[in-house]
């Protein structure tokens, strides 16, 4: 496109090629926006010396400590002025979604309008933590675009030390394999937080992220402080003339190759009758079998969440997955739904109180060991919680016989419950 | 700005905005009642209702990085032929949802004819996830929509088609930081330098105590240099990951020769079958060279071939090498296995082969 005023050989590149093209998308946005043509030049100008040129900056709205990401330009002549000066100004808006990310046109539409009133017109949908991206907006215009937004019904989402936006899968509204009712469960958290969300004061980020089964689709385990998964205790259902459907429409060995021995935990046997035999108390709700034969099997029926805690990315000391902190939280009315709700401020205080600065959940709970931070935050030790327990003799055990008399009460309780 | 006389405006804290008026009707009515789905075909999944109804849901990819016109289109599409509504995958695709199975074939026509590749789901290379790159990134050493629209192109009928032995996850990321996630598949900057500082800027532009305090192996320490107080990094401890950079960016790691591109494999967030693991290093040293990272592209066809061609039916990338292990992984891709694949980090003698087991 001739509209351009800077010239993009390297961009242009991408422009051909089957998949769709953010750079035909940017020139055509750009045509309208003269902070995009900027953009598209400096892009350009990164292709050709394989460098960044932004820097951050603080820019914000009123009453909101976080939600702008600031985005000045680098590339200045020697008297300080601009390379691309329509892009001297590219900051971005984090907004938080429906639960889910679940849309009606209206809402996509809205948001589209008020966004070209204010901003560049581009936005990713959606950036690693769950938010809406606007892509460009200028220190003058964000507060007339917060309003506008925030006004109709929309937010800001986190950003550096803070409670972030929370994601959800698609859950309940379109997925058999739903535990719980995960956007309640992530509005519940997340909208609780909303002070730490806008105003960071804490160590770190903080994430929830909740997965209706452990298919994990938010990636949870890998991605959030406190991951929420859905699982039960009972028995898988089952449905014997399903399966013996799928037995002979797929066959014998496709059915042992792909479901039986597939079983990370060999709890399942298929019968000389094409029915399926399960050693529930073996399995572990890996969801694979369920997966594979959706017809013929489902998730039990004493559903709730499991909670992992201290899940994150890289920085700095390499990746951490979540660990079991509460196997199983069953949710049958709104006070189960109030003790995720209780755990999850636990979890941010102990955390606000006690990590270093700079230090994600799980490095915390790495530096004081689990069992400390279950006593912190007021929670019982359970096997769920291990791979196996320590093979290193150096541990004191003066209090053994306490700590076992723990794990008899518990157990006495437990069955003096269930009967 | 408002002027400063003006009192400023509150703003109302909604947070996350309630999805039930954002859902298709059909999907409100069978919400929690859902009892199975199956794919047709690539690009549609058929879910089955408790009450009997049923819906089909179209799955397209995306740039993710969108302008006003290609959201709109969208939408047009949406009102068009599905009521209205519609949702986006955790990797930027897009899943509009009809009630009646004759309106799957005219919406996925509309989606094809909009420039939208209709595919991504069962055994297929999904949507890549990845990050900002040179376009907003304020710390990356690439880009990252422009390598994900090249690599997409090159895989474009692996995600239209349902080819693969289980779904393939790439990743992208342009820090070591890697906001891409684990993948299958990831493709991650690796900076092979120290940071370059620049000695006269630290002082007024670092917080130095918190600077030292990043970095992972204590390589940071306060010093003077032309009478200003600065840092300095002791280069022989030094490990790249360019975590004192985004706190000071006088220490610049970035670098367009020596930020190299590395590629990892058998990262898993799912519990299916194997608990969730994380990917590991197979190559490094791959040029950062834009606009299309044809040696990136090359690698990443290279391993996902050797993938699709031996591993077994609902094996992941990783639980395929586990079943063949690492030797059987190097010989079937041709890549070489180096000193560098031998992990020095925190735990790293739980990674080596503590048996006698050996494959030959």
């Amino acid at each position: 496109m001739s509209d351009n005023t800077y010239d993009t050989p390297r961009l242009d590149e991408l422009e051909s090629g089957p998949w769709p093209s953010f750079v035909t998308g940017l020139k055509r946005q750009a045509a309208d926006n003269p902070m995009l043509d900027g953009v598209l030049g400096q892009l350009e100008h990164s292709y050709k010396d394989r460098t960044g040129y932004w820097k951050g900056g603080t820019v914000g709205v009123y009453g909101y400590g976080c939600g702008i990401i600031p985005r000045f330009t680098e590339l200045k002549d020697d008297d300080g002025n601009p390379f691309y000066p329509e892009a001297h100004e590219f900051h971005t808006m984090r907004v938080v979604p429906p639960a889910g990310m679940h849309y009606s046109t209206q809402l996509l539409r809205d948001i589209c309008d008020i966004w070209e009133r204010h901003g560049s017109g581009l936005m990713a949908l959606h950036g690693q933590t769950g938010d809406i991206m606007l892509q460009g907006v200028t220190a003058d215009n964000v507060q007339a675009c917060f309003d506008e937004l925030n006004e109709y019904g929309l937010d800001l989402g986190g950003a550096g030390p803070a409670v972030r936006t929370g994601m959800s899968c698609v859950g309940a509204a379109r997925c058999e394999q739903s535990c719980c009712n995960e956007q309640k469960i992530h509005r519940l958290l997340v909208n609780n937080f909303l002070d730490d969300l806008h105003r960071p004061s804490l160590p770190y980020k903080f994430k929830f992220k909740v997965s209706g089964c452990a298919n994990d689709c938010m990636n949870s385990i890998e991605r959030s402080d406190f991951a929420v998964i859905g699982t039960w205790r009972d028995e898988i259902q089952v449905d014997q003339s399903e399966v013996q459907a799928y037995v002979q429409e797929k066959g014998r060995k496709h059915t042992i190759d792909n479901v039986v021995s597939r079983c990370p935990s060999g709890s399942l046997s298929l019968n000389d009758d094409d029915t399926l035999e399960i050693d529930n108390s073996s399995c572990v709700r890996c969801m694979h079998c369920i997966n594979v034969m959706s017809k013929a099997l489902s998730p039990g029926k004493d559903r709730g969440v499991t909670i992992l805690a201290g899940g994150k990315r890289t920085l700095r000391v390499g990746d951490m997955f979540g660990t079991v902190v509460v196997p199983f939280l069953p949710l049958r009315d709104d006070s189960d739904y109030q003790r995720i709700l209780e755990l999850a401020q636990e979890f941010v205080d102990f955390f606000a109180e006690n990590a270093l600065e700079h230090e994600r959940l799980g490095e915390m709970i790495e530096r004081i060991g689990l069992p400390s931070f279950l006593e912190g935050v007021g929670l019982e030790v359970d096997p769920n919680m291990i791979r196996e327990p320590r093979s290193i003799s150096y541990v004191r055990t003066d209090d053994w016989d306490e700590e076992a008399e723990k794990w008899y009460r518990r157990q006495q309780m437990a069955s003096e419950q269930a009967s | 700005m408002a002027e400063a006389t003006e009192k400023p405006r509150s703003p109302i804290e909604s947070g996350t905005p309630d999805p039930f008026p954002h859902l298709h009707p059909t999907l409100r009515r069978n919400f929690g009642l859902w009892r199975y789905h199956d794919r047709p075909q690539p690009g549609v999944l058929h879910h089955v209702g408790e009450t009997g109804e049923e819906v089909w849901t179209v799955r397209v990819g995306t740039q993710r990085q969108m302008d006003l016109a290609t959201v709109r289109k969208l939408c047009d599409i949406a009102d068009a032929h599905a009521d209205g509504y519609m949702r986006f995958t955790i990797r930027s695709t897009v899943e509009i949802t009809v009630d009646e199975e004759r309106k799957v074939q005219p919406l996925m026509d509309a989606l094809r004819e909009a420039g939208f590749p209709v595919g991504g789901t069962g055994p297929a290379v999904k949507m890549i996830s990845h990050t900002q790159g040179w376009l907003h990134c304020d710390i990356p050493a690439t880009d990252a929509s422009g390598v994900v629209k090249a690599l997409m192109d090159e895989l474009y009928d692996e995600f239209t088609q349902e080819n693969m032995p289980n779904k393939v996850h790439i990743t992208t990321s342009c820090c070591q930081i890697n906001c891409g996630g684990q993948g299958d598949i990831a493709v991650n900057i690796q900076h092979t330098k120290p940071p370059k500082i620049q000695h006269d800027l630290v002082g007024d532009q670092c917080e130095r105590p918190s600077v030292v305090a990043r970095c992972p192996v204590a390589a940071i320490r306060p010093a003077m240099v032309n009478g200003k107080p600065t840092l300095e990094v002791d280069e022989t401890k030094c490990i790249a990951c360019g975590a004192c950079y985004p706190p000071c960016p006088p220490m610049q790691i970035n670098d367009p020769e020596h930020s190299r591109l590395a590629i990892w494999v058998g990262g898993s967030h799912s519990n299916a079958r194997s608990m969730p693991s994380f990917h590991k290093m197979v190559v490094a040293g791959l040029p950062n060279n834009p606009p299309r990272w044809p040696e990136v592209a090359e690698h990443v066809k290279k391993i996902l071939y050797a993938y699709r061609d031996n591993a077994r039916d609902y094996e992941r990338v990783g639980e395929w090498i586990d079943r063949v292990g690492w030797r059987r992984f190097f010989e079937l891709t041709g890549l070489p296995f180096t000193k560098h694949h031998i992990e020095n980090w925190d735990g790293s003698r739980y990674k080596l082969n503590t048996s006698a087991h050996l494959r030959f």
